[in-house]
């Protein structure tokens, strides 16, 4: 039982429930997926299956390890590759396997891992949330980050102490998501809330690990 | 927007909105749900407003109840609109109507729109529409031989 997707971000909506309250979702292609690669204790030291996205285009043009990558699995290449872990018992999945977005349910508690969309090298406004100072007034204080730390005790700075640098571009997970609606027929899975990443965006959405 | 995000907003679309536009007198029905009983109530009212696009369409409605202005923001797609029907349509400057929350009474009226000259286009449209189908049809199953005769 592999109970994950890869997916791509389409871009978000709403949905109108029955008793007249929206829904904020954000629409996702998910699917169909292929098994490319069983991974084994044995073999590798942990359980997984490494499903490949099957896509409208296939990739134009693959380098030869890749190709014989997807030639020993005996399925044609994906542009995208992603692991999901499974159980180590798991005997039912096999490479060649398909993976549909019917493995959700409608109200299941996901989470989905994708990249950040990347907001450069931040200040330390943008990207912790300082205050900052004051904008007129003879303010000479605007967005600088102030004291970073006491001075002869300790005479170094606390690490992890927050200070401007890179923001965004950055693997992230969101847990605790609800499946809103899966339409099986068309390969997409709407989210409630949002997601990581701009639209067109590959994610992997996972079911939440009780 | 992405296609397909379009196409799942599209099918949440409503298709039975009468066309109506800010000044208007619009009759909003709106499904209550009580216990597990479920009645209609109707919100009569001028539109003040018509705003965004798509399934995020709203109208504001405003009416006086008791002397007390009151004003309804629906989403004109949501589910739980029944029915909107138009009691009457208004002859307006503005497409939002804004100022009338200022006024009250007989400054606070709207006059009615001439809608004469719209209606006989509509009919002359409707009925070149019902003429039309019948000549595409002819055409579409037609050699070339009755395409000269619908020259004639």
């Amino acid at each position: 039982m592999v109970n994950g997707i890869i997916g791509k971000k389409l871009g978000m909506t709403q949905l109108f429930s029955e008793d007249g309250s929206v829904t904020p979702v954000t629409v996702i292609k998910a699917g169909p997926c292929i098994v490319v690669q069983k991974k084994t204790v044995n073999t590798d030291g942990y359980d997984a299956v490494q499903l490949g996205l099957v896509e409208e285009k296939p990739p134009r043009r693959i380098n030869k390890p890749t190709e014989g990558h997807f030639k020993r699995a005996g399925v044609p290449p994906t542009r995208v590759l992603r692991e999901v872990r499974t159980e180590a018992s798991d005997e039912a999945t096999s490479v060649g396997d398909k993976i549909l977005v019917d493995i959700f349910n409608e109200d299941d508690v996901v989470e989905v891992i994708g990249k950040s969309k990347g907001k450069g090298f931040a200040g330390v406004v943008k990207r912790h949330g300082f205050a900052g100072g004051v904008a007129t007034h003879g303010s000479m204080f605007h967005r600088a980050p102030g004291g970073i730390g006491a001075s002869a005790y300790p005479s170094r700075v606390i690490k992890g102490t927050k200070m401007p640098g890179q923001m965004g571009n950055v693997r992230k997970t969101i847990q605790n998501l609800r499946v809103a609606a899966v339409d099986a027929e068309n390969n997409l899975l709407m989210i409630r809330g949002a997601v990581p990443g701009p639209n067109g965006s590959y994610v992997l959405i996972k079911k939440a690990q009780l | 927007m992405n296609q397909t995000v379009q196409a799942v907003e599209d099918r949440q679309l409503r298709n039975d909105v009468p066309k109506f536009q800010a000044g208007d007198t619009v009759r909003v029905h709106v499904r209550i749900k009580e216990g597990d009983k479920e009645r209609t109530q109707a919100f009569e009212g001028v539109v003040i407003a018509r705003k965004h696009s798509g399934v995020r369409e709203t109208i504001t409605v405003r009416k006086t109840s008791f002397g007390v202005g009151v004003e309804r923001i629906f989403p004109l797609h949501a589910t739980v609109i029944d029915r909107i029907e138009l009691v009457r349509q208004g002859r307006v400057r503005r497409a939002k109507l804004y100022y009338l929350r200022k006024l009250r009474g007989k400054a606070a009226r709207i006059r009615e729109r001439d809608t004469r000259g719209e209606r006989a286009m509509a009919a002359a449209a409707a009925a070149a529409a019902a003429v039309k189908p019948q000549a595409e049809s002819t055409e579409a199953s037609a050699v070339p031989e009755i395409e000269s005769e619908a020259g004639e």
